[in-house]
């Protein structure tokens, strides 16, 4: 479903992604990780069209089109949902008007009718539950004096209402305490399966317990420097990344696995 | 629960341009250009007015020629030429007036529509009874039989004078004197209708009183003035809408409005003015210098000001409470949006005279374009005012890198006892949140409308809900293109 292909990418022409190649099909889960400053969260905000970014070559398809010209907002209405690292605060917007408008922008799109309130205050109450989001903060305004996990849970809310085909992930798991993510991951879970595809960015393993990835990526230096399965994943929680150190063209692939 | 209707509702805008623009075919009466004392007789004597009215009017006048047009708002424009204005017209038609809605020109009921009040449906479903005044007349005031039997008296001032001409003479100029500042003066001079309302002991206003102003003539100064007085114990809540053509010319607006409330009245007041701004060059638009201000004369009586300013090239507006009455309260509640070219100098004063007296003031201002957007207030404790209490809270968003945002709040403290808080804030629109909102589908113009109206929210939840819906939608259409 998601196509990537030689990108490279810069911000105010410093570049930041070297060569991106990357394909995900859908039922897949891919996951993301590298070090701090290795470009995984660009290549979040590229594939989702954020344009203070320039995509200076390669080409992005989704769906087997190329998105590179769409922006931002028919990227989404497309299915590409992008979960924040830090959510934004909207304030005096309460979090069920705006969920409902963005719900409704992207339907609208899509040429799809557009769900009526008590259609959609239905829907949204039973994803809360199940994200464990408390009633009261969907009447509150976006993500204002939320705490780090309410945010994240409510970030996940929004992937479940809005219902896209590819879910990105960024560091989703950063901040939660070991219940919260439980949920969160719950929330993902369900999401996933046929017809979606689902990536995670994030530092740790921890998160790719309760959500086990397809394929695991190391991205170093704006490049995909090393692909496997899951056991990388864990490779790299046992031994860091030091050992992919500076030897990109030569990974040292004789350490053990667990 | 309530739930968000009203957002679908200004989602859905799609049309950007200022939208009562257009001109409508009505043959009119008109004074030729120009003010003399004879321009201030001829007036009063096409109002048939009593002879104390004539004589207030030419006191103004001979007061507003030795007056300067003040200089101090952060505001700049060419010299207005007061020769040049056309100070009366009327539609032909109203030379006899008429008695019934069934009576008005039906050219000037379809213009009403245009401007989104069918004054009878939409009057009989909102429960809203309307005085339309139209550059310089009043043309109708509906549901007046209703409000009568209440007891309330909503008319047109030309009205009020004729019919009751003691509560004009009593309280007219009681808020603001004549010689209040130079508009003042020239409107007290000129002025030729507006709406009077008179709520007596113990009434509560049966529905939402409203006023929609509207100029149509070239080159027509309107100068409406508007008095409000509810009795002991009684409320009110009143509306005023303001629009005007589209035209290169910039027009004057010079209003005077005044509130009274005795003791434990409650009015509420709310404005939403979307004079034309002009276009994006800058050229044409309203010059709207308008004097506002209430007096809580009587103990525990309330004044609640609430407006959204998004029209006017120029918008110099100070919507005052003069808290007198011992335990009275003050509010001021405003949103100030500036696109283009567009000049704002608006803000409030709050004069704590009684004791414990309370002033809140909430103060939003958004820049777009090249506009200059200015909050200007003054929070007084006069030494007997024990115990007063203040909240005044002031934030501007800027939507570009080329407009401006201001600031002037001054406090003048004479009494030790004031508990005194304020608090300003100045954000650019981030270009995070923006990106927020169209990663969840929202487009650009729908995310503005969202981050905007979010910002304002404080404000807009204080009026009425038909009057909401309308600010909402306006805020969206002002703000077309608007981040930089």
């Amino acid at each position: 479903m998601l196509a990537i292909k030689n990108l490279h990418a810069t911000i105010d022409q410093n570049p930041i992604l070297k060569g991106i190649d990357l394909e995900i099909k859908a039922g897949q889960v891919h996951a993301i990780m590298g070090p701090n400053g290795s470009g995984k969260s660009t290549l979040a905000h590229v594939i989702s069209g954020r344009d203070v970014y320039d995509v200076t070559q390669g080409r992005i398809e989704f769906m087997d089109q190329d998105i590179s010209e769409l922006s931002v907002q028919d990227r989404a209405a497309q299915g590409i949902f992008l979960s924040f690292q830090y959510p934004v605060e909207i304030p005096g917007v309460k979090n069920t008007v705006f969920l409902r408008a963005a719900l409704n922008a992207q339907r609208k799109a899509r040429q799809e009718p557009t769900l009526d309130t008590p259609d959609f205050l239905r829907l949204v109450k039973e994803k809360a539950k199940q994200v464990g989001l408390k009633a009261e903060l969907l009447q509150r305004p976006v993500n204002d004096g939320f705490s780090g996990g309410e945010k994240k849970r409510n970030e996940i809310l929004q992937l479940l209402v809005l219902d896209p085909k590819l879910a990105i992930l960024d560091e989703t798991d950063s901040g939660l305490d070991i219940d919260a993510l439980k949920t969160v991951a719950d929330g993902v879970n369900t999401f996933k399966g046929q017809g979606k595809g689902v990536l995670l960015i994030t530092h740790y393993q921890r998160l790719l317990d309760y959500i086990k990835p397809d394929v695991v990526h190391v991205l170093h230096n704006g490049q995909i420097i090393k692909s496997g399965d899951f056991s990388l994943a864990q490779k790299l929680e046992k031994n860091g990344y030091g050992w992919l150190g500076d030897s990109i063209d030569t990974p040292d692939l004789s350490l053990p696995t667990v | 629960m309530s739930e968000p209707q009203a957002n679908q509702d200004f989602i859905d805008v799609t049309s950007k341009e200022y939208e009562y623009g257009f001109v409508t075919d009505i043959e009119s009466k008109s004074l030729p250009p120009g003010l003399d004392e004879g321009t201030i007789k001829k007036i009063s004597k096409i109002k048939n007015e009593p002879a104390f009215m004539l004589e207030w009017r030419l006191d103004a006048f001979k007061k507003w020629k030795k007056m300067q047009e003040p200089t101090w708002a952060r505001v700049t424009y060419p010299s207005i030429d007061y020769q040049d204005i056309v100070y009366y017209s009327a539609p032909k038609s109203m030379e006899d007036r008429p008695q019934s809605l069934d009576e008005v020109d039906p050219e000037l009921l379809a213009m009403y529509e245009k401007l989104g009040i069918p004054m009878r449906e939409r009057a009989a479903l909102a429960g809203v009874a309307v005085d339309v005044v139209f550059d310089s007349v009043s043309v109708a005031t509906t549901f007046k039989k209703q409000l009568a039997q209440a007891g309330v008296i909503f008319c047109s001032f030309s009205e009020a004078v004729q019919e009751h001409p003691e509560l004009v003479q009593k309280y007219l100029g009681l808020v603001v004197p004549k010689t209040d500042n130079f508009f003042s003066a020239l409107n007290s001079a000129v002025f030729s209708d507006g709406s009077f309302v008179y709520i007596p002991k113990g009434v509560r206003c049966p529905m939402e009183l409203s006023t929609y102003f509207r100029i149509n003539e070239m080159n027509t100064g309107q100068f409406e003035r508007t008095l409000i007085i509810a009795d002991e114990g009684s409320y009110v809540s009143y509306l005023e809408g303001c629009t005007a053509p589209m035209r290169d010319e910039n027009q004057l607006h010079a209003a005077v409005v005044e509130l009274v409330a005795l003791d434990d009245a409650q009015i509420k007041y709310s404005t939403v003015q979307n004079w034309y701004p002009g276009n994006k060059e800058g050229k044409g638009g309203i010059y709207n210098f308008v004097t506002k201000r209430g007096i809580c004369q009587g103990a525990r009586s309330k004044i609640s000001w609430t407006q959204v300013e998004t029209g006017s090239a120029i918008t110099w507006k100070y919507p005052s409470c003069i808290l007198k009455g011992d335990d009275s309260t003050g509010e001021f509640y405003s949103v100030a949006v500036t696109n283009n070219h567009q000049q704002a100098d608006t803000g409030t004063k709050m004069i704590h005279l009684g004791a414990r007296t309370k002033s809140t003031i909430i103060s939003k201002g958004v820049s777009a374009g090249q506009s200059q957007n200015t909050y200007r207030g003054l929070v007084r404790v006069n030494p007997k005012a024990d115990q007063a209490r203040n909240y005044s809270q002031c934030d501007s968003l800027l939507m570009t890198d080329t407009s401006g945002a201001h600031t002037f709040p001054r406090m003048d403290i004479k009494n030790n006892s004031a508990h005194i808080e304020h608090e300003a804030t100045t954000a650019k629109i981030g270009e995070e949140q923006m990106f927020y909102c169209q990663q969840r589908g929202l487009s650009e113009e729908e995310a503005i409308g969202m981050i905007v109206n979010g910002f304002c929210d404080e404000v807009l939840k204080e009026l009425p809900m038909e009057f909401a819906v309308e600010a909402k939608k306006l805020l969206e259409v002002s703000l077309e293109g608007a981040v930089g």
